[in-house]
């Protein structure tokens, strides 16, 4: 009797993506599985790229500020500042003081938008319904104040290069102050829903751990580095936009799991809600513009800023020739760079485990593809 | 040890989570718009649908065909023809074609124009069946969208 020998290849080979919906949009996984073990991943990006960076070739600076929410439309008000900054250093100039607490407010508004988003679909690929039904329902609060500033909930364009376009609405400083007293409380209903649960504990501690070591190789940074117990933030360690008048803790994890990085972006929402209500209450008052040319037209040079976009560092890198367009331009996403660490993560976990994962990373992939 | 097992056995976490769930139950807490029935009341500054303001006194348009909103836009897809009046000797608007279906409505036209003649208005029900409907024309823009209204 002839033997079986198919009955050895124990390595199948499956597809996970592009329309799966755990993937968070058209991450394609394919995963080479022993089981329910994963033997290893390979990521197929690029169902979404739309050629970002050569389109910012073809525009002028002004005009390329929109463009660049469509990368993390989730956090599209870090985008726009991570943008606006990079082009205010290639013409050397400053936004006023006040336009900088404006720009603090919304980019923190941003971030607690930006993670609840995050909560909400990280709960739901984990099997916690609920939670997302409450945080679309407070990122609504967040995303009628951005439409009341700026006159769109996601794709803001709120900043201009060197200031502000709108002056703040009346009524804006009690809007957010309200906000922060009402949102509170909420962080600490999900933390009720979700921290203790044993379900939600079971599935995520221990699975995906990443140390700090690893982190550092593989350049990841933002709330995945954090959990890893490094205490790294841009906004402590390069102060921009004026962040250093403000009081606030970067939370760090201990283990690098997913449980840690849960704990520390909850934590990360209750501090930017501290950032927020000291911002607003020192708005000062003046100019919201700087001195720019009507015809922007940097000299000579290159420019690169980074930012702590809620989901890590996300850099802005602008060659200028001296012209109305950017020569080069070249964006450091915080998901693309996150999203190489899956392997390493998901490796010997089990099939279940890789939804949690992708889920932990936050990526989007408009930022991944560009 | 002792709260922990307490914890465990009586499912307290469970219990914990549910109650929320139930606080929540509250029908003072409804965020759900009946949207046809109930049209939402978007911000001041929304940035919708394009509009091309004429003078209420006259009829005339404000438009002075600067071609500046066609400039910044970064899409291209604002079209504005003029004709030289030799009597006034300046520019009367022609056409103006806005291609809704390629905006992104990042309201840089709206910055530009130095007489407010476009902007970006609170309408937000743009709609079409065709694509040849998406992009308007000056009397369409002038005209602005009308919406079905529906009676609940």
């Amino acid at each position: 009797m002839p033997e079986a020998t198919f009955l050895d290849a124990t390595e199948l080979v499956i597809n996970m993506g592009p329309q799966h919906p755990s993937t968070h949009g058209v991450l394609r996984v394919i995963l080479k599985l022993d089981g329910e073990k994963v033997n290893g991943t390979e990521c197929v990006i690029g169902y979404l790229h739309r050629g970002v960076e050569k389109i910012g070739e073809n525009r002028t600076y002004q005009q390329f500020a929109p463009y660049v929410d469509r990368m993390d439309y989730v956090a599209a008000v870090s985008n726009g500042l991570g943008y606006c900054l990079a082009v205010e250093k290639l013409l050397n100039v400053e936004a006023p003081a006040r336009a900088q607490a404006v720009r603090v407010i919304l980019t923190e508004l941003n971030r607690i938008a930006s993670h609840l988003l995050w909560l909400g679909t990280h709960a739901l690929d984990i099997g916690a319904i609920t939670p997302v039904f409450y945080c679309l329902r407070e990122r609504e609060e967040v995303l009628k104040i951005f439409e009341n500033y700026c006159g769109a909930r996601l794709t803001t364009h709120a900043f201009r290069i060197g200031g502000l376009q709108y002056e703040t609405y009346d009524g804006f400083e009690e809007e957010v102050k309200k906000f922060c007293d009402w949102f509170i409380p909420k962080v600490d209903e999900y933390e009720e829903l979700l921290t203790h649960n044993r379900i939600w504990v079971g599935r995520l501690k221990g699975v995906g751990v990443l140390s700090a070591d690893e982190c550092k190789e593989y350049g990841v940074t933002g709330p995945v580095l954090r959990a890893a117990g490094v205490q790294w933030d841009l906004r402590k360690a390069q102060p921009y936009s004026g962040y250093e008048q403000y009081e606030f803790d970067v939370p760090t994890g201990e283990n690098g799991d997913t449980y840690d990085r849960y704990t520390v972006r909850m934590e990360e929402m209750r501090q930017s809600t501290r950032i927020i209500r000291q911002a607003v209450d020192r708005i000062p008052s003046g100019p919201i513009m700087g001195k720019v040319p009507k015809v922007v037209k940097p000299p000579v040079g290159e420019a690169y800023v980074s930012i702590e976009a809620p989901k890590g560092e996300l850099g802005y890198f602008i060659v200028s020739d001296n012209s109305t367009q950017p020569y080069r331009l070249r964006v450091r996403p915080p998901s693309f760079v996150n999203l190489q660490a899956l392997d390493c993560m998901v490796r010997g976990g089990l099939v279940a485990d890789v939804v949690a994962i992708i889920g932990t990373l936050d990526i989007v992939l408009g930022e991944v593809d560009r | 040890m002792i709260s922990k097992l307490f914890r465990s056995v009586f499912l307290v976490d469970l219990f914990q989570g549910l109650w929320v769930t139930f606080r929540n139950q509250d029908p003072k807490r409804i965020y759900t718009e009946q949207y046809p029935a109930e049209r939402p009341k978007v911000g001041e500054r929304y940035r919708g649908a394009p509009r091309l303001n004429i003078n209420p006194d006259n009829g005339e348009t404000l438009c002075i065909s600067c071609n500046l909103c066609a400039l910044a836009c970064p899409e291209n897809l604002i079209v504005v023809t003029s004709q030289r009046n030799e009597q006034t000797k300046r520019k009367d608007l022609t056409t103006f074609t806005y291609d809704t279906s390629r905006c992104m409505f990042c309201g840089l036209c709206e910055d530009a124009c130095p007489v407010d003649a476009l902007e970006l208005t609170q309408d937000f029900e743009m709609a079409s069946y065709t694509r040849e409907g998406a992009i308007w024309d000056r009397q369409m823009l002038e005209e602005g969208p009308k919406p079905t209204q529906y009676k609940c």
